[in-house]
C-alpha cells in the first residue's frame, strides 16, 4: 500500500505574495518595473521602481547652452518632441523678452497639435493592444505614418525633430505642408470613425473599463495627475486655456472635461481632443501670415540672472521647466517637471483593489511614456 | 487674489518670512520649522485654497541647499512659490510635505536621490532612481564622477 503524505495546504486567498511586473513588460510600455503586492489576483498596492533609463538629462543641461539643451528636450517624452521643445524655446524668448514673429507662432501651434494627434494615435493603438486587440495597433500606426510624413518633409526627421529654436524655426516650412496637413485632417475626420467603430463602441472593452481605476477630483489635483487623464476626472488643468502661449488664445477650442474618473473616461478624453486638435489646426492652416521664420538673435544667448518658470501643455499633461541663471550661457539649475512622473505617483492609488489584469488597463489609459519619468 | 494681498497674507501667517524679488511668481523664502504649519493653512483656509503642487525641486546653492515648492490654487488660480533652505549638507532635512499634496511624495524622493536632501516623517524615502549603495549625489555641484561625467 502506498503512503499517503499529506502536505500542509495554504490558503493562496489569503496569503499575498508580489510579483514583478516589468522592466521588460509589453504594457509597461518601456523599461518600468512595478513590484505588485497581490492576494489571489486583487492588487493589495504596488510600487514602482525607476531609473532604468535615467540619462540625467538635468545634469547635463548645466554643462549645455540653451540651443543645445533642446535636443535633450525631445528625448524625454519622445512622443510630443514638438511640445517639449517650445517649452525651452519660451522659457528662453520670455526671459531674454523676444518677441517672436507671428508666422512662428502659428506654424508651432500647428505644429504641436499635430504632435499631439500622432501621440494620441499611437496611444491608442497601444491601449488596444493592451486590451487584446491587435488590430488597433495597423490602424493607428496606419494614420500616424502620415503625420510623421509631413514632418519629415518640412524638417527631416520623423521621431526627434529639435524643430524650434529660441527665436523661431530650425528653417521654413515646406511649400506642400499647407496642403498636405489639409488633405490629413480630411483623411483622418473619415478614420477616426474606424477608432470608434474597432474600439470605443466595443462591449468587451467597455465592460472592463468602465467603473475600472476611479481617481476623484481632489485626489487628481492632490496627485498632481494633469492632461486628459486629470481632466477625466473632471480636474480643469489645460495650460493652453489657462495660461495661454503660441496663438492659443486666438482659437476657438474647447478644454475636454469628463466627470466620472475611470478608465473609459480617460479614453474618451483623448478621443475628443483629437476632435478638438484638429479644430484648432483648420482654424489656423490657411491663415499662417508670412514673414521672417525666426526673430534676430544674438549668436550666444546667456539669461539675465534669475529664476525662470514655463508651463506647456505636452500630449500627456503639464509639462513645467524650471531654470535658474546666474547669467552665463549655461543654466545654474535645470528642473523639468515632466507629466508622467506625477501621473505614475498616482498609479498606487488608483489600482489598489482592482484585478491585475485591469492594472494593464489603468497602466494604458495613464499612457506614461518612461523616458519621461527617468529623464 | 491679487500679489500684494496676498504678499499680505502671507507675511500674516509668517512674520519671519523673507520676501524674495521675482517677475513670475510671489516667492518666499520660508523658516524650515515652520514650513509644514504653513503649508496646512495654505491648503485648507478658505481664501488660499492651494491646492494643487505643481513642482517641487531640490537646488544646490553651494552655501546651502534649497527645496522649492511651486503652488497653485485650483479654484482662486494664484501662485505661490515658496523656498525652504538647509545649510547642513550631510543630515540637513526639512519636513515632508506629502502628507498634504500627494504629488510630493516621489518629487522629495527625486529630490532626495539627486540632491541629497532629507524629508522627515517621509513614509518611504528611498533612492528613485539609483540603486541603493549609490555613492553621492548626483546633481550636487561638488559631485565627482571621473568615469561617467565628461569635462569638455
Amino acid at each position: 500500500m502506498k503512503e499517503v503524505i499529506n502536505l500542509p495546504v495554504k490558503n493562496i486567498e489569503e496569503e499575498e505574495y508580489h510579483i514583478n511586473m516589468g522592466p521588460q513588460h509589453p504594457s509597461t510600455h518601456g523599461v518600468l518595473r512595478l513590484v505588485v503586492s497581490l492576494q489571489g489576483e486583487i492588487v493589495k498596492s504596488l510600487k514602482p521602481h525607476c531609473g532604468y533609463i535615467h540619462r540625467g538629462i538635468e545634469k547635463m543641461c548645466e554643462k549645455d547652452t540653451y540651443p543645445q539643451i533642446i535636443h535633450l528636450t525631445d528625448r524625454m517624452d519622445y512622443l510630443s518632441a514638438h511640445i517639449n521643445n517650445h517649452a525651452v524655446c519660451l522659457l528662453v524668448e520670455n526671459a531674454l523678452e523676444v518677441e517672436v514673429p507671428e508666422r512662428v507662432k502659428y506654424i508651432r501651434t500647428i505644429i504641436d497639435e499635430l504632435n499631439r494627434i500622432a501621440s494620441h494615435q499611437l496611444w491608442w493603438c497601444s491601449f488596444g493592444m493592451d486590451m487584446g486587440g491587435l488590430t488597433c495597433y495597423f490602424y493607428g500606426l496606419r494614420d500616424r505614418e502620415k503625420i510623421l510624413d509631413i514632418f519629415e518633409e518640412s524638417f527631416g526627421s520623423r521621431l526627434l525633430h529639435s524643430y524650434y529654436t529660441p527665436g523661431g524655426l530650425m528653417m521654413d516650412i515646406h511649400p506642400d505642408f499647407q496642403k498636405n496637413v489639409k488633405a490629413f485632417i480630411k483623411y483622418f475626420r473619415k478614420k477616426i470613425k474606424d477608432y470608434d467603430d474597432l474600439l470605443t463602441g466595443n462591449m468587451i472593452m467597455q465592460l472592463r473599463t468602465k467603473g475600472v481605476g476611479f481617481l476623484s477630483k481632489e485626489d487628481a489635483i492632490s496627485y498632481g495627475v494633469t492632461g486628459p487623464s486629470g481632466r477625466a476626472s473632471g480636474f480643469s488643468c489645460d495650460v493652453r486655456k489657462h495660461h495661454p502661449y503660441g496663438v492659443y488664445d486666438k482659437v476657438d477650442f474647447k478644454e475636454i472635461l469628463g466627470t466620472k474618473g475611470d478608465t473609459f473616461e480617460r479614453y474618451m478624453m483623448r478621443m475628443n481632443e483629437m476632435h478638438e486638435s484638429m479644430r484648432i489646426i483648420e482654424q489656423l492652416i490657411d491663415n499662417i501670415p508670412a514673414g521672417d521664420y525666426t526673430a534676430k538673435m544674438k549668436a550666444v544667448l546667456k539669461l539675465p540672472a534669475g529664476e525662470y518658470y514655463q508651463r506647456v501643455e505636452a500630449s500627456r499633461g503639464e509639462l513645467g521647466v524650471y531654470c535658474i541663471s546666474d547669467g552665463n550661457k549655461t543654466p545654474y539649475r535645470m528642473k523639468f517637471r515632466s507629466p508622467n512622473f506625477s501621473n505614475l505617483s498616482a498609479l498606487d492609488h488608483i489600482s489598489r483593489g482592482v484585478k491585475i489584469a485591469d492594472l494593464v488597463a489603468i497602466g494604458g489609459s495613464l499612457d506614461y511614456v518612461i523616458p519621461d519619468i527617468d529623464r | 487674489m491679487d500679489k500684494a494681498t496676498l504678499k499680505e497674507r502671507i507675511l500674516g501667517l509668517v512674520p519671519d518670512a523673507e520676501f524674495q524679488e521675482n517677475k513670475q511668481f510671489l516667492t518666499f523664502i520660508i523658516p524650515p520649522a515652520k514650513m509644514h504649519d504653513l503649508s496646512l493653512r495654505l491648503k485648507s483656509e478658505v481664501d488660499l485654497q492651494f491646492d494643487y503642487l505643481f513642482c517641487l525641486s531640490g537646488v544646490d546653492m553651494v552655501k546651502f541647499l534649497e527645496v522649492v515648492y511651486h503652488l497653485e490654487s485650483t479654484t482662486h488660480k494664484h501662485q505661490l512659490v515658496l523656498k525652504v533652505r538647509t545649510e547642513d549638507r550631510v543630515n540637513g532635512a526639512v519636513d515632508t510635505v506629502c502628507d498634504i499634496w500627494r504629488t510630493a511624495e516621489l518629487h522629495e524622493r527625486e529630490a532626495y536621490d539627486l540632491m541629497g536632501i532629507r524629508f522627515n516623517n517621509h513614509p518611504d524615502l528611498r533612492r528613485f532612481f539609483l540603486e541603493e549603495g549609490w555613492v553621492g549625489h548626483p546633481l550636487r555641484k561638488d559631485y565627482v564622477d571621473e568615469v561617467n561625467i565628461v569635462e569638455l
